[in-house]
């Protein structure tokens, strides 16, 4: 059984150490961050489009589903028994399991055909739904895990229930609550397919979200699977920045999560 | 224990009830997420109306996919991602629930610990790095050290000759390791919900560490490890850029595992910024429709297996 545990081990731990022996060379070299895409054969490119594009789709994402999946989420734990409420967590569950390619579809549909051109703003809708569960489901879990005492006694000094939800357990539940919200803008950074036919990617440096946008998993995608050496170099370098954020955002999410477990051993 | 509140507030009913607005008004924002659920069904549906009308239910069965001729079928894609999908989780689960044991364990020691931080952080990695690392590492290693010695010895069967470095089999071993993270995860914990007594009883009567994960832990735990695994199947089914970069691409039913193929949603990530006219990207959009009924019929029967699990678990504690 350890032996087993050991060979699921290997593969994994390959994808990280290939990442890092051929991504470094990219980006030891400090025009990678701050330049732009240029044409085979010109030294110095980079993917500074990539990373701003990528910075621009997640902002905007989380300006959609953070307030609306933190709202949801205290909604499902503060009127738990309500059936609504099972229902509303039932299709958060189905939404995380909806392959993301689908989601982009969906996203082209409702934002790239009526304006008929790809833009930013297609690409962080597609990835503002995949947030969205991810936020509810994580949220719901924190302010559930406040005691019953806090609500009780907010309710007792006859504090309206918005007051109590909103002003008191949210407060409370903070950490647990950003630790979803970063969960879910690691998983947006990270995702390829939703913005294949909405956000497109772009060789310039762009900041219009009306336009189409790069992101540094469309670089890795479309670069990685072109035949020159100098665009496969970049696209693990890519790789390895994609991957550094998002393992940090993600040991980032752990450490508020454990100041959220004593402090609610403290309550 | 919102029952606790509501019982609470109505032990001692105001002389006025006041209508909970905060509640409607949450309620309406969480609507959001089913809301958007059926709003992708039924655009998606629309949007490949025209496919739909135009093939029926031989869209289903047919094999041809010709843009020129506007002939689309969708066959040889649901047999790459239903095959693709199964043949990962042959690959994965056995793995995936050994390392669901051992993290399950009792006691806390810090090599358990690094390892389900590890895994779980795994779990993180984006799926167009597995990509790059597949395309790059893997494939051609699985088809110098794995494809061609089994070939070579058991070439004569079909289903196991003519290897190539992008095929089925390439992108099932990518998505054995994709899945691999989430299957032990949720196994973990649903090995962990198993009553601690049944485990005490079966050492009190001694039983071996393996007589009892084997007799005792895994048959109680049965359901729910049905449940990861079904939930993994129904990542593996939805995976994208990963698969589109191993599968080699070819539109066929492949004669063996070695050969390339397609998946749906493969066709969909390579064709669709392509297609013109009006019955093509109906057909991709018809194909995404398939996807989507396909991941949601399993995810629906996978959560309410987990569910199931745990709720009889916490009875019987």
């Amino acid at each position: 059984m350890y032996l087993l545990t050991v060979l699921a081990l290997i593969p994994l731990g390959l994808v990280l150490w290939f990442t890092v022996s051929r991504g470094l060379p990219s980006v030891l070299h400090p025009e990678f961050f701050t330049n732009s895409f240029r044409p085979v054969g010109i030294p110095g490119g980079g993917i500074a489009h990539a990373i701003v594009g990528t910075g621009i789709l997640v902002g905007l994402a989380s300006l959609m589903a953070i307030p609306v999946g933190i709202l949801g989420g205290v909604y499902v734990a503060e009127y738990a028994v309500d059936p609504w409420a099972s229902w509303v967590r039932l299709a958060s569950d189905v939404l995380v399991g909806t392959p993301s390619i689908a989601i982009g579809l969906f996203a082209y549909a409702l934002v790239v055909v009526p304006v008929h051109h790809f833009s930013g703003i297609a690409g962080s809708v597609a990835l503002a739904i995949l947030m969205l569960p991810i936020v509810i489901r994580t949220a719901e879990g924190a302010v559930a895990l406040i005691p019953h005492g806090l609500r009780e006694s907010g309710l007792a000094l006859g504090l309206p229930r918005w007051r109590v939800s909103l002003q008191l357990i949210l407060p409370a539940a903070a950490p647990g609550v950003i630790t979803g919200a970063l969960l879910a803008v690691a998983r947006a950074s990270g995702e390829t397919a939703p913005l294949l036919f909405t956000s497109l990617g772009n060789t310039l440096f762009k900041v219009d979200p009306t336009q189409a946008m790069q992101a540094l998993p469309l670089t890795v995608y479309q670069y990685a699977l072109l035949p020159y050496k100098s665009l496969q170099d970049q696209a693990w370098g890519a790789a390895l920045v994609l991957v550094v954020m998002v393992l940090g955002i993600n040991l980032l999410s752990r450490w508020v999560l454990r100041r959220q477990i004593r402090l609610a051993g403290q309550l | 224990m919102a029952a606790a509140v509501e019982s609470a507030s109505t032990a001692m009913p105001p002389a006025r009830r006041v209508p909970d607005r905060f509640r409607t008004v949450s309620a309406l924002v969480a609507a959001a997420a089913p809301a958007i659920l059926v709003v992708i069904v039924v655009i998606l549906f629309q949007q490949a109306a025209p496919a739909v009308r135009h093939f029926g239910l031989g869209f289903l069965t047919g094999t041809e996919w010709n843009p020129v001729t506007d002939m689309f079928g969708a066959l040889p894609a649901i047999f790459g991602t239903v095959s693709t999908a199964f043949l990962a989780l042959v690959l994965a689960v056995p793995v995936g629930v050994a390392v669901a044991v051992i993290l399950a364990e009792q006691g806390q020691t810090t090599l358990r610990g690094i390892l389900g931080t590890g895994i779980e952080l795994l779990a993180a990695i984006p799926s167009v790095v597995y990509g790059i690392w597949a395309l790059y590492v893997l494939a051609p290693w699985s088809y110098q050290h794995l494809e061609l010695p089994i070939s070579d010895r058991f070439g004569s069967i079909g289903w196991l000759s003519q290897p190539g470095a992008r095929s089925l089999f390439n992108a099932s071993l990518v998505l054995a390791v994709m899945i691999l993270p989430t299957l032990s995860a949720i196994s973990r914990e649903v090995i962990r919900a198993v009553p601690r007594g049944l485990k005490e009883n079966a050492v009190a009567l001694g039983a071996t560490w393996w007589e009892t994960t084997w007799r005792v832990i895994l048959p109680s735990a049965r359901a729910g490890i049905f449940g990861a695994t079904i939930l993994a199947l129904g990542r593996a089914l939805g995976e994208t850029i990963a698969v589109t970069m191993v599968i080699g691409n070819r539109y066929a039913i492949p004669p063996s595992i070695f050969s390339p193929a397609y998946t749906l949603a493969s066709v969909i990530a390579n064709e669709f910024n392509e297609a013109t006219g009006t019955l093509y990207p109906a057909a991709l959009i018809e194909l995404g429709l398939v996807l989507i009924l396909v991941t949601l019929v399993v995810n629906i029967v996978a959560l309410l297996l987990v569910r199931s699990t745990s709720r009889e678990a916490s009875r019987a504690a």
